[in-house]
């Protein structure tokens, strides 16, 4: 039997009463990339923290390299090893990386949290992640804040890359680029994931992305998986009708809006009247 | 022969104030017709939005603008202030990018969209049953009760709707509309994007669509602007620019952006984009080009016509035949 790098079983979150996330079940082999896709308020964001332990599920198992990781942490030792494995990025890494630190700092802290090297040791591994992700020496003494975007999105991956981690999560994490940079990311992302074995689960709201990044796609609506499989059947014969929307709804030449907005308000209809 | 709606002609902006003084705009023209839904489509810093807010002339504290903007003819950057105000409210109007941003979160919907109706002397009463049937037009349920809700009471494809009404509030006969669905949903921009195209056709306005897509661009524009580093270096007709793009650097977007059609993998353009600020002399895409000559780097090349497009490069003539 294979085991899986992910595997996420009934997944259940709710704020106040409302649910977020509603039974969501997939998993991943080692390499393997799955996008998650839906609409704003799908879920996805709430799905992604819960796999990194930012938000604690209501219900439902959560396994990473066979190994379940549902009860809390005891113990610093468990709480880092569950950090290693699993690690990710964010749509704005201004956000996540702290304005004060370099990016050569930024590195190398998750090299001294996780793993008993020698500073030399460690610098020569700083380097060879910033190397990695195309960044010089001149990047690695700069602060975030005097980087473009696309080089603060190759900062927070060599952060996340440098714990050696079994899946990265990346949760828009190229929204915020433009497209001339968006695709070096990919391209990045594409090369690290056939060297290294990481396995992705790619969180994204553009559905032309998919098919370029993952092998696998989970498509989300109200917190539930409407439809799942091989991206390459799904983006070409999608079974649930809200797939068939989110796809017609990408702009290409004989789009039709106004069809797309009455699909749209059918489709509300019914969920509506079926609940 | 009739002026043009929109004809912008040779526009430079640049910030004057001391130490922060640099150019953003260097020669743009671009036209729009009565009824014609012309793209702007660019990466951030281009000079997209600068272009789009002259037209108002909502240009930034301490800038100075050259060339001109003209509406029906009318030159926007000179008129007197009591012109221009009546302009912003009857003739042309604008969508911004963040609903949220762009409207006051403590007064109510209703009060957003009277609020030129008011100012141009229609009574209340007159006002609010106007802008009902434009909540209504943009597809918000209950119009009346939503005139008293607040914004937050609203999601951001709702406002978004919301600030559609109170653009269209005037009649403009000019919509200037600066990335209107970059925050939305893809399903919730189809709709909004449906809206707009449906009131182009109803009135014949004109729309100035500023996007950094160009496939929603190509989807419902006539014609499209590519702006690169503050000055447009390609206009096209939608179908032309992506069946033959003649500027490097269009082909590199095209290039980059992923399609659900295809199977290629999207090819960055190496380097980034940069501000005309930044850009060094002659071509600024010179050091991201894959076809950069010496010659590139001296002059900046002059926008021509070829085949009916229109293209700032040096090399245009050939790469267009390889
Ligand atoms: N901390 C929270 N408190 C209350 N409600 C929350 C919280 N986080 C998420 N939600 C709600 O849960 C639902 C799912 O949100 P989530 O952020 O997971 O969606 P998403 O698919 O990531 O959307 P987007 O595409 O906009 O990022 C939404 O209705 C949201 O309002
Ligand atoms: N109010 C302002 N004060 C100073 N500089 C400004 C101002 N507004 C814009 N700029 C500068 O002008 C240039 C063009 O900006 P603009 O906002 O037009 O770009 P854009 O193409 O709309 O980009 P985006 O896609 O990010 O919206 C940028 O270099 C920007 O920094
Ligand atoms: S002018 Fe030269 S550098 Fe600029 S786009 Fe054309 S070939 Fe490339
Ligand atoms: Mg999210
Ligand atoms: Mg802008």
């Amino acid at each position: 039997m294979t085991e899986y790098a992910l595997e996420v079983e009934n997944l259940r979150k709710s704020f106040g009463g409302q649910v977020a996330v509603d039974g969501v079940s997939f998993s991943l082999p080692p390499g393997g990339s799955l996008a998650v896709v839906g609409e704003s308020g799908s879920g996805k964001t709430t799905t992604a923290r819960m796999l990194v332990g930012l938000e604690r599920p209501d219900a439902g198992r959560i396994r990473v390299g066979g190994r379940d990781r549902s009860a809390a942490a005891r113990g610093r030792a468990t709480r880092l090893s569950r950090a290693r494995e699993l690690q990710m990025v964010f749509q704005d890494p201004y956000l996540s990386l702290d304005p004060r630190v370099s990016v050569a700092q930024c590195v190398e802290e998750p090299l001294r949290l996780h793993f008993a090297m020698s500073p030399r040791e460690r610098r020569a591994r700083r380097d060879e992640l910033l190397a990695r992700v195309g960044l010089g020496g001149r990047e690695a003494d700069a602060l975030p804040r005097r980087l473009s975007g696309g080089q603060r999105q190759r900062v927070a991956l060599a952060r996340a890359l440098a714990t050696e981690p079994k899946v990265l999560i990346l949760d828009e994490a190229t929204a915020a680029l433009d497209v001339s940079i968006q695709a070096q990311i990919l391209d990045l992302l594409a090369e690290i994931r056939r060297e290294s074995g990481v396995g992705y689960v790619f969180v994204t709201h553009n559905l032309a992305l998919v098919r370029h990044v993952a092998d696998d796609v989970l498509v989300l609506h109200q917190g539930r998986v409407v439809e799942s499989g091989p991206s390459s059947r799904v983006l070409t014969a999608p079974e649930h009708p809200y797939t068939r929307l989110l796809l017609h709804s990408v702009p290409r030449p004989g789009w039709d809006p106004a069809r797309i907005a009455a699909d749209r308000r059918a489709l509300a209809t019914e969920s509506k009247e079926s609940s | 022969m009739t002026p043009r709606l929109l004809e912008i002609e040779n526009l430079d902006v640049r910030l004057t104030a001391g130490r922060a003084a640099r150019p953003i705009l260097d020669g743009v023209s671009l036209h729009v017709g009565r009824g014609e839904a012309v793209g702007l489509v660019g990466e951030s810093g281009s000079g997209k939005s600068v272009t789009c807010r002259s037209v108002l002339r909502l240009l930034p504290e301490g800038a100075e603008a050259a060339g001109s903007v003209r509406v029906d003819g009318e030159d926007v950057l000179t008129m007197s202030a009591a012109r221009l105000r009546d302009l912003r409210r009857n003739d042309v109007s604008m969508i911004f990018q963040d609903p949220r941003a762009s409207i006051n979160p403590l007064r109510r919907i209703g009060d957003f969209v009277t609020e030129g109706m008011r100012a141009g002397g229609m009574s209340r009463d007159d006002a609010l049953r106007r802008a009902a049937e434009l909540l209504e037009s943009v597809g918000i349920r209950e119009p009346r009760a939503a005139l008293r809700r607040y914004p937050h009471e609203f999601s951001g494809g709702m406002l978004q709707r919301v600030m559609i009404a109170g653009a269209l509030a005037g009649e403009p006969r000019l919509l200037l509309a600066d990335e209107p669905t970059t925050a939305l949903d893809v399903t919730t921009q189809a709709e909004v994007i449906a809206i707009l195209t449906g009131l182009r056709g109803e009135r014949s306005m004109g729309l100035l669509f500023v996007t950094h897509d160009l496939e929603l661009a190509a989807a419902i524009c006539d014609r499209v602007y590519v702006m690169y580093a503050g000055r447009i270096v390609e206009a096209q007709t939608a179908g032309g620019l992506f069946d033959r793009p003649r500027h490097p650097y269009t082909s590199g977007l095209l290039a980059a952006t992923p399609r659900l059609e295809s199977d290629r993998p999207p090819r960055g353009v190496p380097g980034r984009p940069v501000s005309l600020a930044e850009a060094p002399a002659g071509c600024a895409f010179a050091a991201r080009c894959a076809h950069a000559r010496p010659a590139c780097t001296r002059d900046v090349p002059a926008r021509r016509e070829i085949d009916g497009a229109h293209v700032a490069c040096l090399r245009a003539e050939e790469l267009s035949h390889d």
